[in-house]
Parts: C-alpha cells; structure tokens; sequence
C-alpha cells in the first residue's frame, strides 16, 4: 500500500495531491530558505495565524452574494488580502514603534487568529444550510480534495518556484550579507518585500494540504536541515527544496497508505526526522563529527600537557593522561617516561618555548593567537621564522 | 440579566478568564522585555502532545495527568530548542520553530490515531477553549457566595487558575528586583552576583506554569494573546517596569471582561441569538487594545 502510494499508484486523485504536495514542499523549502538566512523565520507564523480572518471573511462574502462559501480560489484570495495585512501590520509594529520584531510576531499573531476564531463562530450560526469545513484550514485536509484544488495548489508551487529561480540572486546576497548588498545598488526594501510575497504565497497555496497552524514547519524545517549540510547559499536552497520535496513526498505516502493519517502532520513528522537524522550525522557541522572533534582536541591536549610535565620532571595526576600516554607507548604506569616519551617531551617543550617568544614578539603576533595547545609551530611559521627564535632561545641547556 | 443568571453564567467564566489573563499578562511583561516573547506561543503549542500523551496512558480526561503532561511537554520543548540552538548552532526563531510544529504535529498524529470518540478531546477544543462552559449550576443568585453547599459546585477550574495567579504574584512580588536588574541589564546582574541563567529559566517556567494552567481552563488562544499583547501594549504607555506591568495587568483585565461580554451578548445587537467564540472575542479585543497604544502611546516610540 504504502509503495502504491509512493510510486503514485493510487489512482489519479490520491496521484494528483502527492503531486501537489511534493511542488508546495520545494517551494516551500526554496522560499523558506532566504527567511531562514534573514533570521526572520518565524514571521511565516504571523502570516499564517493571519490567514484565518481572511478565510472566514471570504466564506461570509461568498455566502452573502449567493454563491457556495466553499470556493477555494475565492477562500485563498481572502486568506491572503489579511496575511497580507499581517504582515505590513508585524512590519509596522516593529519599524514604528519600540516593539521588537518577536513581540511583533506574537501580538499579530495572537490578535488575527483570534478574530478569525471570532468569524468562525459566526460562520457556524449562520444559516446556510451546509456544513462550512472551515476547520479543515486549521490543520488541513486531503481528503476529499477536488481536483481543481489540487490542480491549483500545484500550479501555485510551480510558480513560486519560478519566481524564487528569478530572484535567486538579489536574494541570496541579501540574505547572505544584507549591508554589502545595499551598498552595491540592491534595494533591500524591495527584495524583502519580494521574499516575504513568495513567502505569503506558499502559505496561502499550503493551507489546504497542511493547514494554517503548521505551515511554517514547510517553511523552517528544511531549511535548517539543510544548513547543517553546506556553507553555500545555492546549495542551501537547492537542498532545502529536495528535503521539502522528500518529505512531502514521503509524508503524502504515508497518509495515502492508511486510514486516519492525516496529511500535513506526516509531512511535518517525516521533514523533522531528516532534520533529526542531519543534526546527528551531517559531516562538520553534525553532532557526531563535533562530538569525534572535540575527543580529538582533547586527546591532543592532553598528550601535549602529559608530555611538558614529563620534560619538567613534573608528576602526572591526571589519570586520563596518563592512560593516552601508556596507549601510546610514551609514558609507563606509575607516569614517568618511555624512551621515544622523553623524546617526544622534550620536542615538545621546545615547540612550547618557541610558542612563547613568538607571543612576545610583535609581528608574529597574529600566528602566535593560533596557538591552541596542540598545534605545532613547524605549521605556523616558516623555517626563517623558527630559526630567529630559536636563535633568541639560545643553546640547549644540559639536562639536570 | 438578572442577578441570579449572571452568578450561575457569568460570573464563574468571568473571574477564570480575569484570572487567566492575568497569570499570562504578568510574566509576559518579562518575556517581551527579554525578547522571548515567542516562548508563550511554542509552549502553548507543545502542551497539545503532553495532553494527548496523559490521555494515552491514563484512558481518561483528568485533569492531574494532563497538567503534569503538558508540563512535561513543555519541559522538553524548552530542552529541545535549547539543545538545537547551541549544539546545531542554529538561531533561536528557526530552532524554536522547529521544535513547537514538530511537537505539535506529533500530538495531532496521535490525536487522530486513538480513539476519543467518547471523551471530549480534539484539537478545536485546545485551540479555543471552552470558556462559556465553566459555568456554576449550583448557584440561585448572589447569595449563593456564602452557601458553602453551592460553593462546592464550583468549577475546579476557578481553585486551579487561582492558586497559579496566587503563585505567579507572588513570585513576582518576592523576585522583583532581581528580575528586574537581570532584565535590564544582565552585565550589571552578573556583577551583583545574581544568578542570571537561574533568573532566566525561573521567568519560562513560570510562564510555562501558568499557560499550562490557563490553558486547561480557556485554551491557548487566550494564553498566547494574553502572553504578548497586553505587556507589548502596556510596553508603549511607560518608560517604568512597575506602571508597565500595572498597565498590563489592567489591560489583561479589560480585554477579559470586555472580550467575555462582547462574545456573549455583542451578537444580540446585531439581532443574532447565538454568541460567538469568547475565547476568540478576548484575544481580538486585546489585539485592539494593543493598535490603540501602537497609535496613541505616550511612550510608543
């Protein structure tokens, strides 16, 4: 069942709305993406509690002229006239007076959702003789997808991946580096205003596969996935888009495969598994390779202070040294030194003493800020270099 | 309204809604100060797990398991985005959102997977609440204050949201200087020696306390709105922490009365019979309160 469902054969219907979810998971993803990097992520939740008054205000008007409330076209137009005010209202809030953009966020949020929950009431009494639905915009709804909808909703992800394909480059700069783009003649105001209308766009187009309230995991989630992979913008982008992709994909599956899965959070629950499963593994930035890292560093720093309190003749207390020691062959049991140990701690207090002149003198001072307790200066500085100071040094003195 | 019906109405939905914007209202002056301002509103959606996990494992409605689910819940968000934002270095907003819509989704999955079909359970009912609902049925009219018999039919609701509104003043009230100095300027907190991280921690739990608490009594429409907008709003009128945080708790007040009586007999003047959500009603009249202050604050700039 649940392969039928991936490989979409589970007849044109269930086909066509896999399809749609897959286009608004990439855009999503895509779009997202440039939010994230602008560290606005969480304006997406104010424009998607915002769209609920919208709805509901479109279902009274379509309703009160007669036609059916229903209508999505007519529903998603309304959502996105009052996102729309949402947003220039979080824009106001924090450029005009002293809110900060969070406070911004939540009290947008908060007061727009409230009055959409106030219209829904409404809707509810009014006698209109067939059951609304609108709930359905909350947490979505696949089921039972009109064709036309569907149809429309991947219309609707084509195009604002079309349109952030466009837009890709002032976007990535003004993500990437806000004041060097304005400098160089892009106007900033007007490229956010852009990536926030792509953003607005893929929330309205995503309220009926994933609902309302968890739209902006489309828009966050991949995109921090992605991070975790590259430093590169494009690739963040183009990442992004595939895990949104994946994940809608997988998660549409999923739904199909079984009664009483609903559709939007699958998708959410499958985009945070790829995300849980890169936080852990990605190479440099994941937990595992900074956990194997930071065992690296350590290991290295011990070995390095184990080996300058030998040379010192100082004891070793630290049982963890002297354990790396002895697995190296350099220390004994009770912590004095092997052979090559005394050599290695006498090399390595010639480095330590050559790390401290270099300190002292002025113009090696920004190699010497490399010195991390286990890098030698061999990798630092050239042979010139490390002959001057071993000049400064002077002869070796005989060991007592 | 008769005396009578509005004890047995509304007064009991009154006082619980009063009590439960003022629990949210007050640690919320701190979080919009802090700029954590969005950690009412991930909280509020991370309760909606641990409610259905305390469902799963209890196989009832009560309220104990579900507060100390949803605690738990919210417990675990604040460890997961904190875990996220440092050890994936990613920015709080993004780490937070990644958090409270998985977590969200996950309770709405499994939701949807057990079976409520005999209990009151769904996700409607944890967005908007049921204020209308607390009603005292064991009351005849004003009287009724000092009949311990219908005293005792009160709903537990009220005794819950009270001692958490008792519990969050009073915090307040012993912790203020140190919340204040570590609001305003952490460096200087530091070097007084007081214990920042712990000062931090104390105002989400608290926050976390009393959303938990407000939310089993009027849904977490109400909490969020309640967290944000009447501290952003007070925010505007002053320059001083202490009139903010009266402002906000008056305006708290005013949007839960006001939103209360709107929803339920603002209708009636446009000939309609049927209320609409008063849940919805406060959140929109403290949105209103909030572009208010935006426009005409004093101290808006």
């Amino acid at each position: 069942m649940l392969r039928d469902a991936l490989t979409f054969q589970l007849g044109y219907n269930a086909t066509l709305v896999t399809v749609a979810a897959v286009l608004l998971g990439i855009a999503a993803g895509v779009t997202g993406t440039f939010l994230f990097l602008r560290k606005r992520a969480l304006v997406s939740d104010a424009i998607a509690h915002a769209t609920l008054p919208g709805i509901g205000l479109a279902f009274i008007m379509l309703t009160l002229s007669g036609h059916d409330g229903r209508y999505l076209p007519g529903l998603l137009a309304g959502s996105a006239l009052t996102a729309m005010s949402g947003l220039f209202a979080v824009q106001w809030l924090s450029s005009r007076t002293r809110l900060s953009e969070d406070a911004a966020i939540g009290a947008v949020l908060s007061a727009y959702f409230s009055f959409g929950i106030v219209l829904l009431t409404v809707i509810q009494t009014m006698s209109t003789g067939q059951q609304a639905g609108l709930e359905s915009f909350l947490l979505g709804s696949t089921a039972g997808m009109l064709l036309t909808d569907a149809i429309l909703i991947a219309l609707g992800g084509l195009l604002v991946v079309a349109l952030v394909f466009l837009f890709r480059r002032p976007m990535s700069l003004v993500s990437f580096d806000p004041g060097f783009a304005s400098t160089s003649g892009v106007r900033l105001d007007r490229i956010d205003l852009t990536m926030m209308g792509l953003v607005l766009a893929v929330t309205v187009v995503g309220l009926k596969v994933v609902g309302l309230i968890l739209v902006v995991a489309l828009l966050i989630i991949p995109p921090v996935t992605a991070r975790f992979w590259t430093n590169r913008v494009e690739l963040v982008v183009l990442l992004a888009g595939a895990f949104g992709g994946i994940a809608a994909w997988l998660g549409a599956g999923l739904s199909a495969s079984a009664p009483d899965l609903p559709t939007g959070p699958l998708i959410v629950l499958v985009s945070f598994c790829i995300f849980a499963i890169s936080m852990a593994f990605a190479p440099r930035r994941g937990l595992l390779s900074s956990l194997v890292r930071h065992r690296r560093f350590q290991t290295g720093v011990h070995i390095r202070q184990g080996l300058l309190a030998m040379a010192q003749g100082q004891p070793i207390y630290e049982p963890l040294t002297i354990r790396l020691l002895r697995g190296r062959g350099l220390a004994r049991a009770d912590g004095m030194p092997t052979r090559e140990g005394t050599v290695r701690a006498a090399r390595a207090l010639r480095d330590e003493k050559r790390w401290e002149i270099a300190r002292a003198t002025p113009e090696l001072e920004l190699a010497a800020a490399r010195y991390d307790g286990r890098t030698q200066i061999e990798d630092v500085l050239t042979a010139d270099q490390i002959a001057e100071i071993d000049r400064r040094i002077g002869p070796p003195e005989a060991v007592q | 309204m008769n005396g009578a019906d509005f004890v047995a109405f509304s007064l009991t939905p009154l006082l619980i809604g009063s009590l439960a914007a003022l629990a949210c209202a007050l640690p919320g002056n701190f979080l919009v100060l802090r700029r954590q301002a969005l950690v009412g509103d991930a909280i509020s959606h991370v309760v909606l797990p641990g409610i259905v996990l305390a469902f799963l494992v209890t196989g009832t409605i009560s309220t104990w398991p579900m507060l100390l689910g949803s605690a738990a819940a919210a417990i675990v968000a604040v460890v997961l985005i904190e875990a996220i934002r440092r050890f994936g270095r990613i920015e709080p907003g993004a780490a937070m959102g990644v958090v409270f819509t998985a977590m969200f989704a996950a309770g709405v999955l499994a939701l949807e997977q057990s079976d409520t079909s005999g209990v009151h359970l769904d996700v409607e009912h944890a967005l908007f609440g049921n204020l209308e609902s607390l009603i005292w049925l064991d009351a005849t009219g004003w009287e009724s204050l000092l009949d311990p018999a219908a005293l005792a039919g009160l709903p537990p609701e009220l005794f819950r949201i009270s001692l958490v509104t008792l519990a969050v003043v009073a915090g307040l009230a012993v912790f203020w200087r140190p919340l204040a100095i570590s609001t305003f300027d952490e460096g200087f907190a530091k070097t007084l020696g007081l214990p920042v991280r712990a000062i931090g921690l104390g105002i989400v739990i608290a926050s976390a306390l009393a959303a938990v608490a407000a939310f089993d009594a009027v849904g977490s429409i109400i909490v969020i709105a309640m967290f944000i907008c009447p501290p952003a709003a007070a925010r505007l009128m002053t320059n001083r922490l202490g009139v903010q945080v009266a402002w906000s708790a008056v305006f708290a007040l005013i949007a839960a009365v006001l939103g209360f009586t709107l929803a339920g007999s603002g209708p009636a003047w446009f000939g309609s019979e049927n209320a609409v959500s008063a849940a919805g009603m406060v959140g929109t009249v403290a949105g209103v309160i909030l572009a208010c202050a935006a426009l005409f604050g004093p101290a808006r700039n």
